[in-house]
């Protein structure tokens, strides 16, 4: 009997775990990543972040003084950031490397050194299955 | 006959800036003889072989070991060519932009007082992105005039694009649809001369060497026979065919960038005491007219300064800037 009981505990347990974590990766699925960038005369903030290959994620573009570009042509990036709101890009990499995203918006003298880097790496996913 | 058999490219120090040597069409057929009058109908002027120049990114204010001294040189050897050539056109960043009050200002009119030295009869410019991009070339326009128009001289249909007053590398729509009006008016065969400041194709565009139209503006041009652009914007030379247009980039008059084929970053080429000018100069371009049609033809020219080589004689170049 109370071995009985012990393997439905274990099978429900089982169960739960099992839910739990296919209701993870429906909320994986929906909510990419976020990463979020800064942009001011004449920097990018961070100055290099890394993505996975196949993987959706949201970038939060913001301005800290004047109108930026967030340009690179190979992942088809091209948004303008205007100080005072948010831009969102959600993008997902099908092609791996090293890219730089440049200021396309002149804004200034030391706008043709304005850059960061966008590395997509080969891997698995954040929020994979089994965790 | 193959218009590429008039062109001669070589390599000549002679001093500074691009010449061109332009032969227009000298056939005396019906479209001929029409191309003629309505290319000469505003100035009076009939097709004829002429010679200009094309100087770049003077960038004046820069804060860089030269100063003005490159573009002073140049001015000089254009003044001592003979015969002196009919045009010079300027392709952008004439200043290096600043925005302490009133310095841009000045910084324009210490351009147009070294332009001014300039022995030639007629002197065209259009704007770089640190002459118009941070205002959308307001005080460009107080200064200087239109952004963006077009002339004739000599045969020609000259073309001054502004890709850079937007802000972003583009000329837009309504620079676009102008460019379209004014193309409408000639033939196919009109020998037409576009000159702007960054390369209206996809040279580099992580080095922001690109405009975004730019295909845009290509198929506005692509119909006609003979197309030359000349930009500048990259601070060094090159030489693109995209279909019946040639493009020409110029070198710079203050300092130079590394080949964009295999280099990652961009990084200015530093400067070297031994060679104040190297990397410094444009092409020339040797012509030999043709009846088929108008030939132009373009040769790099770069400014030679034996005598200023070496620390004594850097040092001479910088006590003397007239030179």
């Amino acid at each position: 009997m109370h071995s009985q009981v012990r393997l439905t505990a274990v099978v429900l347990i089982v169960l739960a775990a099992g839910f739990t974590t296919g209701a993870s990766r429906v909320r994986a699925a929906e909510d990419p990543r976020v990463i979020t960038i800064t942009a001011k005369r004449f920097e990018f903030s961070p100055k290099e972040i890394t993505l996975t290959l196949g993987e959706t994620v949201k970038l939060q573009l913001t301005s800290e003084d004047v109108t930026h570009g967030f340009f690179m042509m190979p992942l088809g990036i091209d948004e303008e950031i205007v100080p005072g709101k948010t831009t969102e890009v959600v993008v997902t990499p099908r092609t791996a490397g090293r890219y730089t995203t440049i200021c396309d918006h002149f804004c200034g003298a030391g706008h043709g050194s304005m850059k960061m880097t966008i590395i997509v790496e080969q891997g698995v996913p954040a929020g994979g299955a089994g965790h | 006959m193959d218009r590429r058999k008039f062109l001669k490219v070589s390599s000549v120090s002679l001093g500074a800036g691009a010449l061109y040597t332009m032969a227009p069409l000298l056939t005396g057929n019906a479209e001929g003889a029409e191309l003629a009058r309505l290319l000469g109908g505003q100035n009076g002027e009939r097709p004829a072989p002429f010679r200009m120049f094309q100087l770049s990114d003077t960038h004046v204010g820069w804060d860089g070991a030269l100063g003005t001294t490159a573009f002073e040189r140049a001015v000089d050897v254009v003044n001592g060519l003979a015969p002196a050539p009919d045009l010079v056109l300027f392709t952008g960043d004439l200043t290096h932009d600043t925005e302490k009050p009133g310095e841009h200002a000045d910084r324009m009119r210490r351009f147009q007082e070294i332009a001014g030295r300039l022995k030639v009869p007629k002197v065209y410019q259009v704007p770089g992105e640190h002459d118009a991009g941070l205002d959308g070339g307001e005080l460009y326009r107080n200064v200087f005039g239109p952004t963006f128009y077009s002339f004739d001289h000599k045969g020609f249909h000259f073309i001054a694009l502004d890709n850079v007053s937007r802000a972003r590398p583009e000329v837009g729509p309504e620079q676009r649809a102008w460019l379209a009006k004014d193309l409408a008016r000639f033939p196919r065969s009109a020998p037409i001369v576009v000159f702007t400041h960054r390369p209206l194709f996809d040279l580099r565009p992580d080095w922001e060497w690109f405009t975004r139209d730019g295909d845009e503006v290509m198929n506005l041009l692509a119909p006609y026979e003979n197309v030359t652009i000349l930009y500048g914007h990259i601070h060094r030379e090159h030489e693109r065919t995209i279909g019946n247009a040639r493009l020409f980039a110029a070198r710079s008059l203050c300092f130079a960038f590394p080949d964009p084929q295999g280099v990652a970053d961009k990084k200015a080429i530093p400067f070297d005491k031994a060679e104040p000018f190297k990397n410094l100069g444009i092409r020339q371009v040797q012509a030999s007219p043709g009846r088929k049609g108008a030939t132009v033809d373009v040769t790099e020219v770069s400014l030679d300064a034996r005598e200023l080589s070496g620390t004594e004689g850097f040092n001479q170049l910088l006590k003397n800037p007239s030179l």
